[in-house]
């Protein structure tokens, strides 16, 4: 097995906390929508440790970008049982996104028309 | 070739599939008044740049150079750290568990990454791994020593496995050679893995 820590100096300080923006985008959508009780923070850690352990990558996540997609699972869980969202929303919405940047000039701000 | 660059494709890079997936949750949440942009931004830019281990390791200072203060932080955390300006968000309770010569105290979250984000910022990827989580209780010599913390024979590790509810921060043991310190440099060799307990403050005679 290798190594944990990957060698990685100890800084007093990390410089980046989150690998890719949407890693820090998931966190602070989670922190925001529990700071206005959405959720309890119990109720939270509980779906993301389930996503994490039904992971397709269980036992061998390393802590960044797998890491992240259990905590959008589970961030998807607790918006479909707050009846906020359900997963054809969601799809629905992203994949309006993803036509836009598909279809945006380059250099042109990408935007989606609200419904 | 997985990215050609030489494409003349005109439109905008398209964001990784969980990336696109991110920005149709803010989507919505806005839509429905559950978000708001900007203070998402503010939690990104808080976490980023104001919250780390720096504060953790202002704490571990103070108790090392006010007894009085190291007291009242072994004996009810809460109240002496946000005495001090900090505190949790989450609802959280944290318990500072003190390293002695006897005991070595190791942090884990078995669960997912509990972690005593206000005192400490976002955890490291190794804290979050599966490797980590699994192994810290299994064979905690085996984790510290690839961490390159060996103990004495005579030393006991204890795990403490934190929930949503407790966090632990470990309050490291003083280097020697370090009693000509004032507490702001004492700050400056306390690391983010001595205060999980996979790390020790550093040499005292490092410090600059």
């Amino acid at each position: 097995m290798t190594g944990i820590t990957g060698a990685q100096a100890d800084r007093p300080v990390p410089v980046r906390p989150f690998d890719e923006p949407w890693h820090a985008a998931a966190f602070a959508i989670t922190v925001h929508l529990h700071d206005h009780g959405l959720f309890t923070w119990p109720d939270w850690a509980d779906a993301l440790g389930r996503a994490l352990a039904g992971d397709a990558h269980a036992g061998c996540l390393d802590g960044s970008d797998d890491y992240y997609r259990a905590w959008l699972a589970a961030l998807q869980e607790m918006l479909a049982t707050g009846g906020v969202a359900d997963a054809a929303d969601i799809e629905q919405v992203k994949q309006a996104w993803t036509d836009a940047y598909l279809t945006t000039p380059h250099g042109q701000p990408v935007a989606i028309a609200l419904r | 070739m997985p990215h050609d660059h030489h494409d003349d494709n005109p439109h905008s890079l398209l964001p990784s599939e969980p990336a696109l997936r991110v920005k149709a949750l803010e989507t919505i949440l806005t839509e429905k008044g559950l978000v708001d942009p900007a203070a998402l931004d503010a939690i990104i830019d808080l976490y980023s740049h104001e919250i780390g281990p720096q504060i953790g390791a202002g704490i571990v200072a103070k108790a090392w150079t006010d007894d009085a203060f190291r007291a009242a932080l072994l004996a009810d955390a809460d109240q002496a750290i946000s005495a001090l300006g900090h505190g949790g968000r989450q609802g959280e309770h944290v318990v500072v568990v003190e390293n002695t010569p006897e005991t070595h105290n190791l942090v884990v979250c078995t669960l997912c990454s509990c972690y005593p984000w206000p005192l400490l910022g976002i955890p490291p990827g190794w804290y979050k791994s599966d490797s980590y989580r699994a192994r810290a209780v299994r064979e905690p010599r085996a984790v510290l020593a690839e961490f390159g913390v060996t103990l004495g024979e005579g030393t006991k590790v204890r795990v403490w496995d934190s929930t949503a509810e407790i966090r632990y921060l470990v309050l490291p043991m003083r280097p020697e050679g370090s009693g000509g310190m004032d507490e702001a440099t004492l700050a400056g060799i306390v690391t983010r893995d001595s205060m999980i307990g996979t790390g020790l403050p550093a040499a005292a005679g490092a410090a600059t």
